[in-house]
C-alpha cells in the first residue's frame, strides 16, 4: 500500500488487505461508539495485544506456509510443548533462563526440521505430516508432564512481570491515580517479528520466491527457483516461529497445561485468512494477518465486555466473520479471473 | 537352478502386484498391530460372554471394544472418502458438527424440560431430524466449497469454530440427560443380542453405501471430478453438484455417529463430545491409501484404516497409556506410513532394488 507510487490496478494482496484493515478500525470504533468504557482506553488495546502476542507470531509463520501453498496446522501442539517442557525444566530441573528460551527454539526448529523434510523432499502432504506433528507434541506434552501448574522459578517470574510502558497513553484508574499502560516483552517480539517478515516476504529474493513457489510451482521452478529447498524453508520458519511463539505464550501465562493454546491452530488460520492471504498461495500480507489477529480478538472481547454468554457467542461471531470474509475473497477472485 | 530362478520371479512379482494395491496398507497395519499384541499378550484376543449392569448377557472383549468403539469412525469415513475423493480437501467439522446433530436428537427428545420423565418424541423422529440438520450442515459446507470454491478445509473451518456454540445454544446451554432405557440401546447393546448395537448400525452404513457404490454411478462421478474437474465437465457432469452432495453424504454419516455418541452416555457434553474425531477421520481416510488430493478412492481401505486406529488405540490403552498421551504414539505410526507409502521413497526403494539385483547377476 504505503509508498506504492507508480500507479498501477490495485493488486490481489492490497485489496483483501485494505478490506481488512478497513474492517478492523469500523469495528473498534463501533465499539468505542457503541460500548464506550473499556474500549476508549487503551490499555485494553494493549492487552489485546499483550493476550495475543504468541497468536501474531504463529499466524505469521501459517501466513509464510499459506502463502507457499502449504499448511502447518501443528503450531498449538507445539506451542503447548514448548510451554510444558521449559516449565518442567524450570521448575523441576532448576534451569536457567537463558537455556528455557533455548530448549523453546530448539523444539520449534526440530518440528520445522522433520516436517519441513517430509513435506518438501518426501513430497507428503502437508496436512497429514503437520496432523501427525499435532498429534504428536499434544501427546508428548502430557507424557512430559500430566497435570498444570504454574512455574515458580524466580527469574522466569521477573521476566514475566517485566512490563514496558508506553509513554503518554496511560488512564486515570478509579481513585484518580494515573496508571502507565504497558505492554509485555512478548508483544514487542511478535511486534519485530511481523515487521522482519514482512521487510524478508518484501525485499528480499527468499521472500519473493515464496510467493513465486505458492503461486505456481511449476513456472517458479522455471524460474531457477529451487522449489524444494523454498517449501522446505517455509515449513522450517514456521516450526522455529512456533517455538518462538510458545516461549512468548509460556511468558503471558506463566504455567505448563497440556490444555494450553488449545484451537490455536484454527484461530491462527482464521487470522491469516482474515488477513488476506489466500490458503491456495501465492497471496498473502503479514501486515494483514496482524490486523486479522487483532480484529479476532477485539471480537472476542466485544463478546466479553457486552455480557453475552462468551463460550457460545465467541465461536459464533468468529465464524460468521470468517464466513464473510471468505465468500468477499471468493467473489473478489472470482471477478479477477473473469476481469483477467 | 533355473527353478529357483522362476520361483523367486514369481515371488517378487506377487509381492509388487500386492505393493499396488491399495488395501494393502491399512492390512499391514493390522497385521503388525496383531503380531505384536499376539506376542507381547495373547490375552488381548480373549472374548468371554459376560452380564453387563444392564442384566444382560453380552460379549466383551478388547476386539470386541475394537469393533464397538471404532463403528462411529468407521461411519465418518465412509463420507469423509467420499468428500476426499470429490473435493480434493477435507472436512474439518464433522466434530462439531456430530455435536450439533447429537444437540438437536437430545432437544427433540426431550422437548422443553431437560430432564424428562419420558421420552416426548419417537426416537426415529429426533434421529430424522438430526440427519435433517446434519445435511444442512453438509449442505452449508458444500455450498462454501463448491459453489464460492473455498478451499474444503478452509470453508469446513467455519462450522469447526460455530458448531459447538451452536450445539450449546440449540439445547439454551443445558446438558440434557435421557432417562429412557431404549435410547441406550444405540449405543450399548439389545437385550437378547451379545453383540454391541454401533457395529450393526456401522455394518448397515457399509452394505448401503456399497449398494450404492455398485448400483449407481456415484463412485465413478466422484473420482472423476476428483482426478480432472474440467475434463468431467467437458463430458457433462456437473462437478459443483457431485461435490455438493459428498458433503450432504457426509452430513448423513455425521448424524448416524452422532446418535451413536449421544446414546453411549443418554448425555451430551459440548466441548468434548466427538473431540478431535475429524481428524480421526482424515486419518482413516489416509491410512487407506487414499490420495487426500483427491481421485481415486477406496472404501473398503478407508473403513479398515478407521477399525485400525481404534485397534491401535485399544492397544495402547491395554498397556496402560493415558488417553491424552495416545495421540503421541498415533501420530509416530501415522508417520512411518506415510513415508512408507509416500511414492518418492517408493521409487528410491525400488531403483535401489534394482540396483542390488543387478549387481546380483554381475556378481
Amino acid at each position: 500500500m504505503g509508498g506504492n507510487k507508480k500507479k498501477k490496478p490495485i493488486t490481489d494482496t492490497t485489496l483483501l488487505l485494505t478490506i481488512t484493515i478497513v474492517v478492523f478500525f469500523l469495528m473498534y470504533i463501533g465499539a468505542m461508539v457503541f460500548q464506550g468504557g473499556g474500549f476508549l482506553k487503551a490499555q485494553t488495546f494493549f492487552n489485546i495485544l499483550n493476550t495475543n502476542a504468541a497468536l501474531i507470531i504463529t499466524a505469521c509463520g501459517l501466513s509464510l506456509v499459506m502463502i507457499t501453498g502449504s499448511i502447518d496446522i501443528s503450531v498449538g501442539g507445539v506451542v503447548a510443548l514448548v510451554s510444558m517442557c521449559c516449565a518442567v525444566y524450570l521448575d523441576y530441573l532448576g534451569g536457567n533462563v537463558f537455556v528455557s528460551i533455548l530448549i523453546a527454539l530448539g523444539i520449534g526448529l526440530a518440528f520445522g526440521l522433520v516436517q519441513g523434510f517430509l513435506v518438501a523432499y518426501l513430497d507428503i502432504q502437508p496436512f497429514i505430516v503437520t496432523l501427525a506433528g499435532m498429534f504428536f507434541a499434544r501427546g508428548m506434552t502430557t507424557i512430559v508432564h500430566t497435570n498444570p501448574f504454574n512455574v515458580q522459578n524466580k527469574a522466569f517470574v521477573a521476566l514475566k512481570d517485566t512490563r514496558v510502558v508506553v509513554p503518554g497513553m496511560g488512564s486515570i484508574n478509579r481513585i484518580g491515580k494515573y496508571v502507565d499502560a504497558y505492554v509485555e516483552i512478548g508483544v514487542i517480539v511478535a511486534l519485530l517479528v511481523v515487521v522482519l517478515m514482512f521487510v524478508m516476504l518484501r525485499w528480499t529474493k527468499l521472500g519473493r520466491s515464496f510467493y513465486a513457489v505458492g503461486g505456481n510451482k511449476q513456472s517458479a521452478l522455471m524460474l531457477g527457483i529451487n522449489v524444494k529447498r523454498t517449501r522446505f524453508l517455509a515449513q522450517l520458519f514456521s516450526g522455529v516461529l512456533a517455538g518462538l511463539a510458545g516461549y512468548v505464550y509460556f511468558l503471558h501465562v506463566g504455567s505448563g497445561a497440556p490444555s494450553h493454546a488449545s484451537g490455536m491452530e484454527m484461530n491462527a488460520i482464521a487470522s491469516s485468512i482474515i488477513g488476506g492471504t489466500l490458503l491456495t498461495g501465492g497471496v498473502g500480507n503479514i501486515i494483514g494477518t496482524l490486523f486479522g489477529v487483532l480484529s479476532l480478538s477485539t471480537i472476542q472481547n466485544i463478546v466479553a465486555s457486552a455480557g453475552l454468554d462468551q463460550a457460545w457467542w465467541t465461536g459464533i461471531t468468529i465464524a460468521a466473520m470468517l464466513c464473510l470474509f471468505l465468500v468477499v475473497q471468493s467473489i473478489v477472485m472470482a471477478r479477477k479471473k473473469k476481469a483477467a | 537352478m533355473q527353478t529357483k530362478e522362476t520361483n523367486k520371479f514369481n515371488i517378487s512379482n506377487f509381492a509388487s502386484k500386492l505393493a499396488g494395491r491399495q488395501i494393502l496398507i491399512p492390512i499391514a497395519a493390522l497385521l503388525l498391530l496383531a503380531v505384536f499384541n499376539l506376542i507381547a499378550d495373547p490375552s488381548f484376543y480373549k472374548i468371554s460372554l459376560d452380564v453387563n449392569s444392564a442384566g444382560d448377557q453380552v460379549l466383551s472383549g478388547y476386539l470386541i471394544t475394537i469393533l464397538d468403539y471404532g463403528s462411529e469412525l468407521a461411519i465418518l469415513a465412509i463420507g469423509m472418502t467420499l468428500v476426499t475423493a470429490a473435493s480434493g480437501g477435507q472436512d474439518i467439522s464433522v466434530g462439531a458438527t456430530i455435536a450439533i446433530a447429537g444437540s438437536v436428537i437430545l432437544r427433540v427428545l426431550c422437548g422443553s424440560n431437560s430432564r424428562p420423565d419420558e421420552l416426548q418424541a419417537p426416537i426415529i423422529v429426533a434421529f430424522l431430524v438430526a440427519c435433517v440438520a446434519g445435511m444442512l450442515c453438509g449442505a452449508f459446507n458444500g455450498i462454501l466449497v463448491a459453489g464460492f470454491k473455498i478451499q474444503p478445509m478452509v470453508a469446513t473451518l467455519i462450522l469447526f469454530t460455530a458448531g459447538r456454540s451452536i450445539a450449546a445454544w440449540i439445547n439454551n446451554n443445558e446438558l440434557p440427560v435421557i432417562s429412557d432405557k431404549g435410547f441406550t440401546y444405540f449405543g450399548g447393546f439389545i437385550p437378547g443380542i451379545p453383540v454391541p448395537t454401533p457395529f450393526f448400525i456401522a455394518l448397515g452404513c457399509i452394505i448401503i453405501m456399497a449398494l450404492v457404490l455398485k448400483f449407481t454411478t456415484l463412485g465413478l462421478y466422484v473420482q472423476s471430478v476428483g482426478i480432472n474437474e474440467n475434463s468431467s465437465r467437458l463430458n457433462g457432469l456437473n462437478p459443483a453438484f457431485i461435490k455438493f452432495i459428498t458433503f450432504v453424504i457426509l452430513g448423513i454419516c455425521v448424524a448416524v455417529a452422532a446418535l451413536i455418541k449421544v446414546s453411549r452416555i443418554s448425555s451430551i457434553n459440548y466441548s468434548v463430545i466427538a473431540k478431535d474425531i475429524e481428524m480421526d477421520a482424515i486419518l482413516a481416510v489416509a491410512l487407506g491409501g487414499n490420495a487426500l488430493g483427491g481421485g481415486k478412492f477406496n472404501m473398503g481401505a478407508s473403513i479398515l484404516g478407521a477399525y485400525v486406529i481404534q485397534f491401535l488405540a485399544t492397544t495402547l490403552y491395554k498397556f496402560n497409556v493415558k488417553s491424552d498421551a495416545i495421540s503421541a504414539y498415533k501420530a509416530i505410526v501415522v508417520i512411518i506410513l506415510v513415508v512408507i507409502s509416500a511414492p518418492v521413497v517408493r521409487e528410491k526403494f525400488k531403483a535401489f532394488t534394482v540396483k542390488m539385483k543387478t549387481k546380483k547377476e554381475v556378481g
